[in-house]
């Protein structure tokens, strides 16, 4: 007699699949906040520091931008284990998925300090305000504006590239996937449903975007 | 009172000022005019410190532009600048755009600020356009915005950088005839210009500058119909 070791796909297997859908929002928007801050100051540095500063910086963050995501987060994981430092997956996979934000963003955002023409900026500094006070009131606005488009195209990438922390064991939404395929062999059903779980996550954003660069053209 | 000795100022190899000296008096307007490359926009930057210089010494009101210990953000608040192009910040209505430096430079509270700049848009004839945009506004009303803004940091004195060579044909006029009115009210004003019949109406001295030398100043009816140096005749005779 042949002994089932699969099982049917069951409603609470939908909530398993909600919380690791959260989980990837959380990791993702962690990610998101810390590599876009780190990535706006790195972003400054390269527009208005001098070419040494732009050169390091650059060259560091390339390694970032171009080894692969999966990759670097294997690395880090195994690096810190070997140290004797062992992370929380969560903890290590948001430091990963921080850095390589960062580097993505320090584009953008020197995109946008440079899209702020320098006649406006001299304009503002003409009516005294200071050089951080045009940063502020002028260059902040002004840039983001150009570049917000862009700046939310990395947002989203984020948390489409979030599932690779899976493979350093953080049970996020393809993680949990991958278990439910394990138990119930449903493949295409739980795929979907993961598919869909991320246009979830994605879509709000994308459609607050459009709202908010909408009230900004008026 | 702008005084000026000997100033001079490079770009890398190219020197583009080569020692002007120049005092322009207060309630003076002085048009610079001369063929681009001359220096005069860049004389401009250097007295609003928006450029620094070589060597020689601006002073504003007796104060040292270039020295460093001169608070060139305190300094820049008496001293109104208007550029080629129209640098209304997009992102702000023309209210907002007035009141930014009042409210930040300043500490003028929100309700102060907001009420000068209404004002200083009236002055100007802007009154109705103040929860306007810049990108609802024409180039001449745009330019009439960044005169105002300048003016709502009350300064003594008003630098225009060519404000009306970017402008369509027909929307110079207007923003001449606000400077004119500024001319009238007594406002101190260095302009540097192309527009020579506009330069000999509004000013009382006229600079011409020839490849970063003063090559000859004077009254606008003596440098326009007498120049004294030949350099300035040939100016004047391509310019018509």
């Amino acid at each position: 007699m042949a002994i089932n070791v699969f099982s049917e796909l069951q409603p609470k297997d939908l909530l398993f699949l909600g919380e690791a859908a959260l989980r990837t929002l959380e990791i993702s928007l962690t990610a998101i906040g810390i590599g876009s801050v780190f990535g706006a100051i790195f972003g400054w540095m390269m527009s208005e520091g001098n070419r040494i500063v732009t050169f390091i910086i650059n060259a560091i963050l390339d390694i970032f931008r171009s080894v692969p995501l999966i990759i670097q987060l294997i690395l880090f994981d195994s690096f810190i284990s070997i140290a004797g430092y062992p992370l929380p997956a969560f903890v290590s996979g948001t430091i990963v998925l921080s850095v390589y934000t960062a580097a993505l963003v320090a584009n953008v955002a020197r995109g946008g300090v440079e899209a702020v023409p320098a006649s406006l900026r001299r304009a503002s500094r003409s009516l005294g305000l200071s050089y951080w006070q045009d940063l502020r009131y002028i260059v902040w606005p002004v840039g983001l504006r150009a570049v917000f488009p862009s700046w939310i195209g990395v947002a989203l990438s984020v948390v489409k590239d979030s599932a690779l922390v899976s493979v350093i064991g953080y049970v996020e939404l393809l993680k949990a996937s991958q278990i439910l395929i394990t138990r119930t062999q449903d493949t295409f059903v739980i795929l979907t449903i993961a598919g869909l779980f991320y246009f979830a996550l994605s879509y709000p954003i994308s459609k607050a975007s459009e709202y908010i660069e909408r009230r900004w053209n008026q | 009172m702008i005084e000026i000795k000997d100033l001079k100022k490079s770009f890398g190899e190219l020197q583009v000022l080569k020692g002007i000296d120049l005092t322009v008096n207060n309630g003076e307007v002085l048009s610079v005019i001369g063929s681009s490359g001359s220096g005069k926009s860049t004389l401009l930057y250097c007295i609003n410190a928006l450029e620094p210089i070589d060597s020689g010494s601006i002073l504003v009101d007796s104060i040292s532009v270039h020295d460093k210990a001169t608070d060139v953000n305190k300094l820049r608040q008496k001293i109104g600048m208007v550029f080629q192009q129209f640098n209304m910040f997009p992102h702000l209505t023309a209210q907002e755009n007035v009141a930014l430096a009042p409210r930040k430079v300043k500490k003028m509270s929100k309700k102060d600020a907001m009420d000068l700049a209404a004002r200083q848009l009236e002055h100007v004839g802007l009154g109705e356009k103040v929860d306007s945009y810049p990108s609802a506004l024409s180039g001449g009303q745009q330019q009439r915005v960044a005169i105002a803004r300048a003016l709502a940091m009350e300064p003594s004195y008003m630098l225009f950088d060519e404000a009306t060579s970017a402008l369509d044909p027909e929307l110079v006029g207007e923003v001449e005839d606000t400077m004119r009115m500024l001319a009238k009210e007594g406002m101190t004003m260095i302009l540097v210009t192309h527009e020579i019949n506009f330069a000999r109406d509004v000013s009382d001295r006229i600079a011409f500058f020839h490849q970063g030398r003063m090559e000859e100043i004077n009254s606008p009816d003596q440098l326009i119909n007498h120049p004294a140096s030949e350099h300035t005749a040939k100016f004047l005779s391509n310019v018509r």
